[in-house]
């Protein structure tokens, strides 16, 4: 028996690991230490990160976006003090499952739009101007923000949205009709339509 | 200073580690607080902690430090017999096994969770517990040899991979 078979007993339960992660999780809020909460949800366009600050929701990154990406770009963004911590973020994972199963239209939780800048800002604040259920240009969205002339800029604000499903990027579509690409993909994208046309 | 990851990474990577060497040095239910204590200290220094730092050596550091604090603060207050374990948290093999670690002499005891629990190299563990590296890792061997008879698992031992000792 080697020496590492000897300790091999010194395991250590995954429900006690769970336990005190939870436990340090609310430690950290309670001393001002959890810059970034974060959990994941399932949903009918995959698994979706989301991760809120103490001022509010900051990001929802798809799977196909890269949950390690996103929690680094938020480590290096806000602060590295980030812990999954899912109850921080109950209220807002409710609303995305009532939003999912048509119960929900538009969400009703604080935001922190900290990771969209300048004119980014601009467009993504005025996305929940475009109604559940239809479908906005992005000329539009330029008119909207006070720059009609920078439809590109638009398209880069929306596929860059730090707060997708929140804050519907998903209802901008290209001129033409057509879709338009989405940071979710384009299966995600037309899902998320199909559902608020069907629901509308 | 470059940019630190995630401090749920350090969490998930070498929380089992530091519970395992709070657990050592402590009875169950101290170790969990040890194991808290340890990882708010570490949250809180996080994005100061300088580049290169070997995270894992660190945090078994801080537990050791947070585990001997423990000990010391239930030294000072009403002194009981040792206090029972909560043996509801443990396998009942783990259990044989921290029984075992618990009645080792302090320095092998501390050796033992700092060396084959915590992974720190000897000459780490001796500026831990004072005294040279030889000693440090003859505490740890002796420690080792200990739980052998303790736990009945004497058997011939294999030879050491890294062959011959300096």
């Amino acid at each position: 028996m080697t020496d590492q078979d000897l300790l091999a007993g010194a395991r250590v339960p995954d429900e006690t690991l769970v336990r005190l992660r939870g436990r340090l999780a609310d430690a950290a809020a309670a001393e001002d230490l959890l810059d970034v909460a974060y959990r994941t949800l399932d949903s009918p366009v995959g698994t979706l990160l989301v991760a809120a600050t103490p001022a509010g929701v900051v990001r929802v990154a798809f799977e196909v976006q890269g949950h390690d990406a996103a929690l680094e770009e938020l480590a290096a963004a806000v602060s590295p003090r980030v812990l999954e911590a899912p109850h921080r973020l109950d209220v807002v994972a409710r609303e995305l499952e009532e939003y999912f199963t048509g119960r929900r239209r538009a969400f009703d939780v604080a935001l922190d739009l900290r990771l969209a800048r300048g004119f980014r800002r601009e467009v993504v604040e005025h996305l929940s101007l475009v109604p559940y259920g239809t479908t906005a240009t992005y000329a539009w969205v330029a008119s909207l923000a006070g720059r009609p002339a920078a439809v590109r800029a638009v398209g880069t604000a929306c596929a860059r949205n730090p707060l997708p499903l929140v804050l519907p990027c998903h209802r901008v579509v290209r001129s033409d009709g057509t879709a338009g690409r989405y940071a979710g993909g384009d299966a995600a994208k037309h899902l998320l339509l199909r559902l608020e046309q069907e629901q509308a | 200073m470059g940019v630190r990851e995630p401090f749920e990474r350090a969490v998930q990577a070498h929380g089992p580690t530091v519970l395992r060497v709070c657990r050592a040095v402590l009875g169950a239910d101290e170790a969990e607080d040890a194991w808290s204590e340890t990882f708010l200290a570490a949250l809180r220094a996080w994005p100061d902690l300088p580049d290169r730092t070997d995270v894992r050596a660190w945090l078994v550091t801080v537990a050791h430090r947070k585990a001997v604090d423990v000990v010391r603060r239930n030294a000072r207050a009403t002194p009981v017999a040792e206090p029972p374990d909560r043996a509801v948290h443990d396998e009942p093999r783990d259990l044989d096994l921290w029984q075992a670690v618990a009645a080792l002499p302090h320095k092998q005891r501390h050796a033992v969770a700092l060396h084959h629990l915590g992974g720190l190299p000897y000459d780490e563990v001796a500026a831990l517990l004072g005294g040279s590296s030889a000693a440090a890792r003859r505490a740890a061997s002796d420690g080792v040899a200990a739980l052998r008879v303790a736990l009945g698992a004497d058997a011939p031992r294999p030879t050491a991979p890294t062959g011959g000792r300096p």
